[in-house]
């Protein structure tokens, strides 16, 4: 580069630190609304979360010779530890956390090159290979607190995630429920109708268990918020949400007692998180216009396949890793017109 | 109400204008010593036609324009030419190059001039066009393109609307806007003699609405036969508005062609200041030798625009702006967004220098290191040219110009949106530029080995040629020497024959002595 300043010669108006810093201030809705729902757990699983991202990250900068102050303060290791805690049941043994934000940060981050680099979001690789190897923990959550048999204290949560030692006259069975789509698959997979599972359960009255439609509602406002704030656009969360709705619509409209309803969908599981916190990731999503489109219509036709067909409650997680894998092909074909050429007459 | 078309991206950004339109127009003191580079537009450079010691009169041309797009120059004021030589210029690459220094006299004394009036509607636009590139004016919105030629749409073409861009959208930049809002009837008497020169139907100038009263005066300067072919029309604040292919998009809905100038659509787009310096030219006769110069920003006490001499140095501008040098940082010439830094103060003001612009340290980015891309798509969304300014960045590191071309760099304007919103704070348009400048040397390089390439193909002709002839030489030779040959053979087939019948006759005459001998 020349000695000479060259244009513009402006102060900068943005930084990456300051993108990542609105989309954890968008998600504390959520996890505000997680706390209150299912307990303390998961701000002990972002703690360590947190801890063994900045651990990872530092010793890879170090590895790579790569300068530990400004990449430690991008805030990219602590979206990617928040998003990891989210997808995590609150009760958990402390080491799952650990792999999993050490797979994202080591492995899905630093080895395909850091920052700007990983053609795979890292939250979604780490979920990923916790989902693969530990199936049965993944789905077993907290009931929410009003629903629950036994009130977990913090000290409770705490117990159990570092210690394994849980109160007295309780067990991770009796304490633990599988998710409201977890119930969904293995019911229906058992023949039972929509209308039967959601009598037989308490989390499913009404049309989904208590607490994460309020969650989801919260992604929801936190997701508008990053839209107003120019951090991300609409077009992957209107494509996949629009896409999982119309799916998951015509199904409901085929057979209401195996499918159920879009609203189920749109406010169940990962789908909030996923269409404006993790199919959104900048580094591993398309950048053109039109291919976001694409990118999120993929996202969400993977959603619907996975949770009505797959052998996975969800499929938010495998939805975007898959669709990673398409971003330079989508991005190839779907370069936007530049000005003055291929004009029509 | 006409209806605008909006271009993709752009930026709203804070204009700073305020600062320099507090005062009206300050005519700027003559320095004792004018700088006057003979190359102050696109195209060839002028050659100088005075000799160092001659005295010279305000408004005399003292080089002439070399070449069809070219401009001459003329004494911006009366004094004495004391130097023919390398200067400091205002310049990208702060270069020096050739000028004609002038001591002045301080009398300022014009040299004679034939002012037109109102009989210009008689001349031929070819006459008018030879007076306006005689009085040396170039594009002043920044680009410096001669006048005369975008004055002149070509034998086939016709001129449907010829359009004044008084969008100045650049922040900080306000000789437009002083102009139009002091001086609205010279920029519309410029106006009128263009579109004489064009035989243009229609006039539209554009302004950009955070400028009401530049507005409002060039309405009100308007009679009201001239509003039937004469519109203003306000458009929004957007950088870069006033780009020109954006502008034209802007006011008639027309997107240009990648290729396409704007002539081919009937179209020309000439800079308010450039009207004005037109008007000035014909009506008075008077050659281009000052130009209004925003001089602002924070170390400037005295931000205003003034009217200043061709040639003038930019230090004693800025002195008489009150410069407060130890608050600069630096001092761009142009806006904040597209201008260049000066490094060198002596340097002068040419015709393109629309704007003097003084940063303080905190107005400037502190060095920080670049941070790698995040794809965030930013720059796609602010980028005017609908490109894709992280993909051509990818390329551009990967000097991978097959590709950067694929993906139309060099449609690029060099704006400065995608860099002003990059989180990452990479320099992106630096990296175009830089690229560009690459793939231009490659060319010229590959035109280069093209015609030393031709060259070694003719001498590999020639010398295969050559082969040839010599083949064919020799087997023309050998031919000839198998010719000769074979008539020895036919010699000796006649020669065999010869001996043959003599010796049948010899055979035949024994067989008669034989007989005879019997006989007897």
């Amino acid at each position: 580069m020349s000695s000479l300043h060259t244009s513009p010669h402006t102060l900068f108006t943005n930084s990456v630190t300051r993108v990542m810093l609105l989309v954890v201030a968008a998600m504390v809705p959520a996890m505000v609304a997680y706390i209150h729902f299912f307990g303390w757990g998961i701000l002990i699983n972002a703690t360590i979360c947190l801890f063994t991202a900045f651990s990872c990250e530092a010793a890879m900068l170090r590895l790579r010779k790569r300068p530990l102050l400004p990449f430690l303060t991008d805030g990219s290791a602590l979206v990617t530890a928040l998003l990891i805690a989210f997808a995590l049941p609150p009760i958990l043994p402390w080491w799952i956390p650990v792999l999993a934000t050490a797979f994202a940060i080591i492995i899905a981050k630093h080895l395909y090159g850091g920052l700007g680099y990983n053609p795979f979001n890292p939250a979604m690789a780490g979920y990923a290979v916790l989902l693969i190897a530990f199936p049965k923990q993944m789905t077993a959550w907290l009931p929410a607190q009003s629903d629950q048999a036994y009130s977990m204290s913090f000290s409770d949560n705490l117990g159990y995630n570092l210690f394994n030692e849980l109160p007295a006259d309780t067990s991770y069975d009796l304490l633990t429920q599988a998710t409201p789509l977890d119930i969904v698959e293995v019911q229906t997979g058992l023949g039972k109708s929509i209308e039967e599972i959601e009598n037989s359960f308490v989390q499913l009255s009404g049309y989904f268990g208590t607490g994460w439609d309020w969650i989801s509602l919260m992604f929801l406002l936190g997701g508008l918020f990053l839209i107003y704030k120019r951090v991300i656009t609409w077009h992957i969360p209107v494509a996949m949400l629009t896409t999982l709705a119309v799916l998951s619509g015509i199904a409901y409209l085929f057979n209401d007692q195996i499918h159920p309803d879009p609203l189920f969908h749109l406010l169940g599981g990962a789908t909030m998180i996923g269409a404006f916190f993790i199919a959104t990731d900048p580094v591993t999503a398309s950048t053109t216009p039109r291919g976001r489109i694409v990118y999120g219509i993929g996202i969400g036709i993977i959603t619907f396949v996975i949770r009505t067909w797959g052998n996975y409650p969800d499929g938010v997680a495998f939805g975007v890793l898959l669709m990673n894998i398409a971003v330079p092909t989508i991005d190839h074909y779907t370069q936007p017109r530049v000005f003055g050429h291929d004009l029509e007459d | 109400m006409r209806k605008l078309t909006s271009f993709h991206g752009g930026l709203k950004l804070n204009g700073h204008k305020k600062m320099s339109l507090q005062e009206p127009i300050i005519t700027a003191d003559i320095p004792d010593e004018l700088i006057q580079p003979l190359h102050q537009h696109i195209g060839e450079a002028a050659s100088p036609i005075v000799e160092v010691g001659e005295h010279v009169k305000t408004g005399q041309i003292i080089a002439h324009a070399e070449g069809f797009v070219s401009a001459p120059v003329h004494a911006a004021s009366s004094g004495t030419v004391t130097a023919i030589e390398h200067r400091s210029i205002a310049h990208p690459s702060s270069i020096k190059d050739t000028c004609i220094v002038i001591q002045t006299d301080g009398k300022d004394e014009w040299t004679e001039t034939t002012p037109h009036a109102e009989d210009y509607k008689r001349m031929d636009p070819s006459g008018l066009r030879n007076l306006i590139r005689d009085s040396g004016i170039v594009g002043l919105g920044g680009a410096g393109f001669p006048t005369f030629i975008k004055l002149n749409p070509g034998p086939k073409k016709s001129i449907d609307t010829l359009i004044l861009n008084g969008a100045e959208c650049e922040p900080y930049i306000t000789c437009d806007a002083a102009i139009m809002k002091e001086r609205p009837r010279e920029i519309i008497d410029g106006l009128l003699i263009m579109r004489h020169a064009l035989q243009a139907k229609v006039c539209l100038i554009g302004i950009e609405d955070n400028k009401p009263e530049a507005i409002k005066a060039m309405q009100e300067a308007l009679t009201l036969q001239e509003k039937t072919i004469v519109e203003v029309i306000t458009i929004p604040t957007v950088y870069p508005a006033g780009s020109e292919k954006q502008l034209i998009k802007t006011l008639t809905g027309i997107e240009l062609g990648a290729n396409q100038l704007p002539v081919h659509n009937g179209i020309v787009v000439h800079n308010v200041g450039t009207a004005a310096a037109v008007g000035h030219a014909i009506l008075q006769g008077k050659p281009l030798i000052s130009r209004i110069v925003t001089v602002t920003g924070l170390p400037i006490d005295k931000p205003c625009n003034y009217d200043v001499r061709i040639g003038t140095p930019m230090l004693s501008l800025l002195r008489q702006a009150e410069l407060q040098s130890h608050k600069m940082e630096r001092l761009i010439m142009g806006g904040p967004m597209m201008g260049f830094e000066v490094t060198e103060l002596k340097s002068p003001v040419i015709k393109t220098t629309n704007c003097l612009l003084a940063l303080t340290e905190e107005e400037l980015p502190t060095q920080t290191q670049a941070m790698p891309c995040i794809r965030c798509g930013e720059c796609t969304r602010v980028c005017p040219a609908n490109l894709l300014p992280q993909q051509l960045y990818w390329h551009a590191r990967a000097k991978d110009f097959d590709k950067l071309q694929k993906y139309n760099l060099f449609d690029c304007i060099e704006c400065g949106c995608c860099t002003y919103v990059c989180p990452s704070h990479i320099p992106l348009v630096h990296y175009y530029r830089f690229a560009k400048t690459e793939i231009d040397a490659q060319e010229r390089d590959r035109k280069k080995s093209d015609i030393a390439r031709q060259r070694h193909e003719f001498n590999q002709f020639r010398a295969e040629r050559k082969k040839q002839d010599d083949e064919e030489r020799r087997r023309k030779k050998k031919e000839l020497l198998k010719k000769s040959q074979q008539t020895d053979e036919k010699q000796d087939a006649i020669a065999a024959a010869l001996a043959r019948s003599n010796a049948k006759k010899a055979a035949a005459q024994k067989v008669n002595t034989d007989n005879k001998e019997a006989n007897e």
